[in-house]
């Protein structure tokens, strides 16, 4: 049985006296895909930003790939360096170049070699279909391009979760696919994946689980196939009435 | 209702030709009504008025060689130029002894150089270049200007002056305020409370106070910290005040461009798993200094200027030594304090207009990652 690359048990947020994640239990293995989903303010970016501490949670245990998420700052960066992010916004420096941005954390943080660093970054960029885009800056890209720029720097870490906090949500409808595209070949690649996203299709294409949120705490959990053909909770059933039309 | 589909693409056409040229632009820009040509009549004659009035005074009715203070003095004379050229070299270099002026030319060209290998973008070894002109040179320079040591004669500070006083004074304190202003700014923003408000306490307190104040107390109440019998040079002190001085100020210009960066990038760089201090400087400060640089810049020209105001303290910059030769009795004449004031704004201006250019110049170089 693989072992937990993500295990939160009994998790409590707050953002001042909003009680944001309430009683969060979540386990994912290693290789695991999780689809989130919820209405807004359900609170399902603020669970995956706990998991890299860009959130911090004030009660329960997360555990990313056997460290401990606590206030000790050496397990947070040691945290960060095998989790990837990747945001609606994209979230990419504007005044580095696309090989900039995938080459600046493996130089900085994991001390590589530049050529290596260069080398192994137009192999993700290959791999997201833009090394042709290697020397532009980001403002010079569409956004879908831009989402797999983000998508290419955040694998350059080698991490061994990835989190996507609605990584098409921002994008032109004509944009969506080319992202999904690469999400589901990392997806097939064995990648240890939580998606918040609402694209429903690829979530029943990859996922392994799918999570429903609502009002901070889940709801309901359910592999893909009888998560939607059969929700068994009223509220789950509610909202996928309103998205799937 | 039938519907409709092209078959053959709209030719795509270059834009109409408008009509371009002076005349078009004299006529819709600027004699465009009746009001607006009357003004644009009254400001070129107000202009050339001016410019008129200035070159007569400094040119034509100008005086360009006299031996004294005679000839400036004559019924309708002009500029006194003579006086500048009798005092030039005292407004560069004091009264710094002239058997050792050389020091002083040498800090000149060693500073001019390698500022020019730093701000010419086309030059390489930057990094070494920087180490060099921000850790090396004040060393060497403080030690050749200076000098007891090495051979070299003491030349008390008192004895400098002109533009000496003034470079030293202000390049010090652009060079101190800019990393001083840094840790300030993030201090201010900092989590830490203790940090936080110490740095907030700093840059209101300086802020709320004018330079001469700053300077006053800077030259009388800092023997009140030293041991007894320490009394710290007076252009030290000068120097130490507008550095401080200018900190306060520079660390509010780089809050405002730290505040102009969106949450996103901090987010994306705490992600990819930067420390604080790599994705302060890796991420955050490049982006917040480009915002402010036209600030920065504006702060560093209003510091150049406000160094004249070190004179309330006894020292003698470039304005105070030009003031001190208006008295000369060999000179003193109704139009050498003009003269001296022109050409003191000139001074001023060029070394002011050079940084305001320079400033839109990385502008400029460094936008061009943006644009499509």
């Amino acid at each position: 049985m693989p072992h937990s690359a993500v295990t939160m048990s009994h998790v409590d947020k707050w953002y001042g006296p909003f009680h944001v994640l309430r009683d969060i239990n979540l386990d994912v293995k290693a290789g695991e895909r999780i689809v989130i989903c919820g209405p807004s303010g359900s609170g399902k970016s603020t669970l995956i930003r706990c998991i890299n501490r860009l959130e911090e949670h004030q009660q329960g245990d997360i555990v990313v790939d056997g460290i401990p998420l606590t206030a000790n700052l050496k397990n947070i960066d040691d945290v960060r360096r095998e989790v990837g992010m990747v945001f609606q916004h994209f979230n990419l420096f504007p005044h580095l170049t696309v090989l900039e941005n995938c080459t600046l954390a493996p130089i900085w943080v994991r001390k590589q070699p530049k050529a290596q660093a260069e080398e192994n970054a137009m192999s993700f960029l290959k791999r997201v279909k833009i090394p042709e885009q290697a020397l532009k800056y980001p403002g010079q890209l569409s956004g879908g391009q831009q989402q797999r720029v983000a998508i290419a720097r955040a694998l350059c870490m080698n991490p061994k979760v990835m989190l996507f906090d609605e990584p098409t949500s921002a994008l032109d409808p004509e944009m969506i696919k080319e992202v999904l595209d690469v999400m589901v070949d990392l997806a097939e690649g064995g990648m240890t994946m939580l998606c918040v996203t609402h694209e429903m299709a690829f979530a029943r294409q990859v996922a392994d689980r799918v999570i429903f949120m609502d009002q901070g705490q889940i709801v309901e959990e359910n592999e893909p196939e009888e998560f939607f053909k059969n929700p068994k909770s009223p509220r789950t059933r509610l909202f996928l009435e309103q998205i799937l039309h | 209702m039938t519907g409709f589909v092209r078959t053959i693409d709209a030719p795509k056409l270059s834009p109409p030709k408008g009509e371009v040229g002076l005349i078009h632009t004299l006529r819709h820009r600027v004699f465009n009504s009746a009001i607006g040509g009357v003004l644009a009549i009254a400001i070129a004659a107000l202009l050339f008025w001016t410019a008129w009035t200035i070159i007569d005074w400094a040119f034509f009715r100008g005086v360009w060689t006299a031996p004294d203070r005679e000839l400036c003095n004559a019924e309708g004379a002009g500029a006194c130029w003579p006086f500048i050229k009798a005092r030039s070299l005292q407004w560069v270099y004091g009264f710094y002894p002239s058997a050792e002026r050389w020091r002083v030319n040498l800090v000149y060209l060693i500073g001019a150089i390698s500022l020019a290998g730093l701000m010419i973008p086309a030059i390489p070894f930057k990094t070494w270049n920087a180490l060099f002109f921000f850790l090396l040179y004040p060393v060497i320079a403080f030690f050749l200007l200076l000098g007891g040591k090495f051979g070299l004669t003491l030349v008390e500070t008192e004895q400098w002056g002109g533009l000496l006083v003034t470079l030293v004074l202000s390049v010090t304190a652009i060079v101190v305020s800019a990393p001083l202003g840094i840790l300030l700014a993030l201090g201010r923003r900092s989590e830490m409370p203790i940090v936080s408000l110490l740095s907030t306490i700093f840059i209101e307190t300086v802020r709320g106070v004018p330079l001469v104040l700053v300077l006053f107390m800077a030259a009388n109440m800092f023997p009140l910290f030293m041991p007894p019998g320490v009394n710290p040079d007076k252009l030290l002190k000068a120097v130490i005040g507008t550095s401080l001085f200018a900190s306060a100020y520079m660390a509010e210009i780089i809050r405002g461009g730290l505040q102009a960066i969106p949450k996103g990038q901090y987010e994306g760089a705490q992600a990819i798993g930067l420390s604080y201090w790599k994705s302060m400087g890796l991420i955050i400060m490049p982006q917040a200094l480009k915002v402010v640089i036209p600030s920065i810049v504006n702060n560093f020209i209003s510091l150049f200027k406000d160094t004249s105001l070190v004179t309330v303290v006894g020292l003698f910059d470039l304005l105070g030594i030009v003031q001190t030769g208006f008295n000369d009795p060999k000179w003193a004449s109704a139009q050498t304090s003009n003269t001296g004031y022109f050409a003191l704004a000139v001074i001023y201006w060029a070394f002011c207009f050079s940084m305001s250019r320079y400033s839109q110049f990385i502008e400029r170089k460094l936008n061009t990652s943006h644009k499509r």
